[in-house]
């Protein structure tokens, strides 16, 4: 284009808006071109205050590190010690979270308990129930007591290392989801109980109890069925974390799970994803202080999830509070999720790699979130078990690496007062200094 | 027979000796006197035992319950035989809301009247109850059957999926994508088969029998005002 036109006037540039950006734009065309919203899988794609806002100031001569490669610094962590008579301990503070077989394949299950066991952490079934192939190659298993019930059986209840009751998910506090009937093969649809190729929608809330009092005795019914011998967690979205947090205490947890909204789900509205919940990095100091109100921080353990991706994710995690995370979206990347060799199917179906997030279509080409028989095959489960060991440690040797740095000989001892905020944002949420200050927004004192 | 005093031994331990007792056991009868509206009574049974609980009890009592013939001699609190798999449980007076929520499976028998949500979910299971059933009951049922011998609330069987619901009195109003359907002989029997089994003299060509008109089962966008 011309800067000028024939008559020598200048043009002026033409200016993209700023509220209706080309994004925006083609989310309406594609709203009025269909008539339904747009249902994806993953968490928030938004940029929100982060982990990434936060750092580490290192030892200095107030603090001496620990030598990288001598000198020990313990990972361990053990969760539902609390009641249960058998509570769950992990090599390593970073779990796999609840993804169902159903938004997973089978192989893909099994890869993930292949992985989380080589690295000595545990993994969480999801809705839809547990499958031989988690069960088996997973020795420590979280079983997810969730509103739809689908495929929940007291057999399965017993055979898990821990129970965790699903209240929330930070992609879509107050929300269900939707398995899309491509999906729904024959082996998902008998596990649920329902006809081949319908839509399946899964509860936004438990059937059989509302608030926190039936919480209570709906905890002590798993308990009685179970004879008190496996943890109970309670998992809830980032929307209340200090309320809901003090709620699930009462109510006889033995773990919190705690999820922001960059926590992924298989599938549900991108409008509930983007705009419902709150960031990670702002949920987990109230989560924190509410259990230090209560007296029960370290007794009742957090462990915190949501766009956790790295070991500096991890260091950070725990240096606010929480006693280990999950993850769930890193995991399946680690698996084979989004892989660039696969970026001629992605441009197929008008995505590209890194974007794709239809995994509720059953079309993934990485043969991850699929129930199709020949893309399942493209996928390893013992090749992806690997990765994901891989990942794990990696995560957790970066973890280790920062704690060292700060001087501690156990991942638990890190502490807020280990890092600063880059930002007044972060500085608020997570409560710690805005770099080169004594401050943040909030602080106790300070009038503002 | 084994008497159990709940007040006296404590649920634990309660809970603890019914899941002890293997498929082969003799000891067969149990009796739970001072129930006293506990929680939790005789949850996850797992044998062919018969356990009568002398009284009214609170929430979840018989909850995942496999195999086992449960009676109580009351009235029971919300969820009663939620989740149930296989076996009896037998309410002599009322139930309040979620009975046999998601239930996969076996009978559950109401011979009062049940409150809101009966049969929520229910996954496969039989309820059947002499009585009548509060608002939105059988609400997204998957499977089983739901018979009511008296009258259902508002919003009988919402969202409902393949559960067939049969009422013998007046249903206030249906739920979305509920519709009456025809009775045909293969219904009649199933419902000559689970009256008898609880015992209820109603005949089974008294009942209207309603399930899914199967609109909502794909989304659509003009369905939208349904949900």
């Amino acid at each position: 284009m011309k800067d000028i036109d024939d008559n020598g006037i200048p043009h002026t540039t033409p200016r993209q808006s700023a509220t209706f950006s080309n994004d925006i734009n083609s989310d309406i065309r594609r709203a009025a071109a269909t008539g339904i919203y747009d249902i994806r899988g993953g968490g928030a794609k938004r940029k929100v205050p982060s982990f990434d806002d936060l750092l580490f100031l290192g030892a200095s001569i107030s603090r001496y590190p620990l030598e990288g490669y001598r000198e020990k610094c313990e990972t361990k962590v053990t969760l539902g010690t609390r009641f249960a008579k058998n509570p769950i301990e992990l090599d390593i503070p970073i779990t796999i979270a609840g993804m169902s077989f159903g938004a997973l394949s089978g192989p893909a299950k099994e890869a993930l308990g292949r992985g989380a066991d080589a690295a000595g952490t545990s993994t969480t079934t999801g809705d839809g129930g547990m499958t031989p192939e988690e069960r088996g190659h997973s020795s420590k298993l979280v079983y997810q007591y969730l509103p739809s019930r689908y495929g929940m059986n007291p057999d399965d209840l017993r055979k898990a290392d821990a129970i965790e009751v699903v209240v929330g998910q930070g992609a879509k506090p107050g929300g269900g989801g939707m398995l899309l009937g491509q999906k729904i093969s024959d082996r998902v649809a008998e596990m649920r109980n329902l006809p081949k190729g319908i839509d399946q929608r899964s509860a936004c809330r438990h059937p059989d109890w509302t608030g926190p009092d039936d919480l209570e005795i709906k905890i002590l019914e798993l308990r009685e069925i179970t004879d008190w011998k496996v943890p109970i967690y309670v998992k809830i979205a980032g929307a209340r974390p200090y309320f809901d947090t003090t709620l699930a205490v009462k109510a006889g947890a033995d773990v919190v799970v705690l999820d922001g909204m960059q926590g992924g789900t298989a599938a549900t509205q991108d409008v509930f994803i983007e705009h419902v919940g709150q960031p990670t990095l702002s949920i987990i100091r109230p989560a924190v202080q509410a259990l230090q109100d209560l007296g029960m921080h370290r007794e009742v353990q957090l462990v915190l999830s949501g766009g956790i991706r790295s070991g500096a994710d991890v260091a950070k995690a725990l240096a606010l509070g929480a006693d280990a995370v999950a993850i769930g979206t890193a995991a399946l990347i680690a698996l084979g999720d989004n892989d660039p060799k696969w970026e001629g199917e992605y441009n197929k179906l008008g995505t590209t790699t890194g974007a794709y997030d239809d995994w509720h279509e059953g079309r993934d080409p990485a043969g991850i979130t699929t129930q199709d028989p020949e893309l399942m095959a493209r996928f390893d489960p013992i090749e992806g078990g690997r990765r994901l060991r891989n990942y794990l440690k990696v995560m957790t040797l970066e973890a280790q690496t920062i704690a060292r740095a700060c001087g501690h000989n156990h991942m638990h001892n890190l502490e807020p007062e280990d890092m600063v905020a880059l930002t007044m944002e972060a500085a608020a949420m997570a409560r710690v200094p805005l770099a080169g200050t004594e401050w943040w927004p909030g602080k106790p004192g300070t009038g503002f | 027979m084994q008497t159990f005093d709940l007040e006296e031994n404590g649920l634990r331990a309660l809970n603890e000796a019914l899941h002890a007792q293997a498929d082969d056991t003799n000891q067969t009868a149990w009796e739970i006197v001072n129930a006293k509206g506990s929680h939790a009574i005789a949850v996850g049974l797992d044998a062919p035992i018969e356990v009568t609980v002398k009284g009214s009890t609170g929430y979840y009592c018989a909850g995942m319950n496999k195999q086992a013939t449960v009676n109580i001699h009351g009235s029971a609190g919300p969820g009663v035989a939620e989740n149930m798999m296989s076996g009896k449980v037998v309410i002599e007076g009322d139930a309040s809301q979620y009975a046999g929520a998601t239930g996969h499976g076996g009978l559950l028998v109401i011979k009062g009247n049940a409150a809101s949500r009966c049969g929520i979910s229910m996954k496969g299971i039989n309820i059947v109850v002499h009585g009548n059933i509060g608002h939105m009951s059988a609400f997204m049922a998957q499977s089983g059957n739901l018979v009511v011998c008296g009258d259902a609330g508002d919003a009988l069987g919402d969202s409902c999926y393949e559960a067939r619901l049969f009422v013998r009195g007046e249903v206030k109003s249906l739920g979305a994508d509920c519709e009456k359907k025809e009775m045909r002989p293969e219904h009649i029997e199933i419902l000559k088969d689970l009256l008898e089994q609880a015992g209820s003299d109603a005949k089974p060509e008294e009942f209207t029998r309603y399930g899914s008109a199967r609109n909502l089962y794909n989304f659509d966008v003009d369905n939208s005002g349904a949900y």
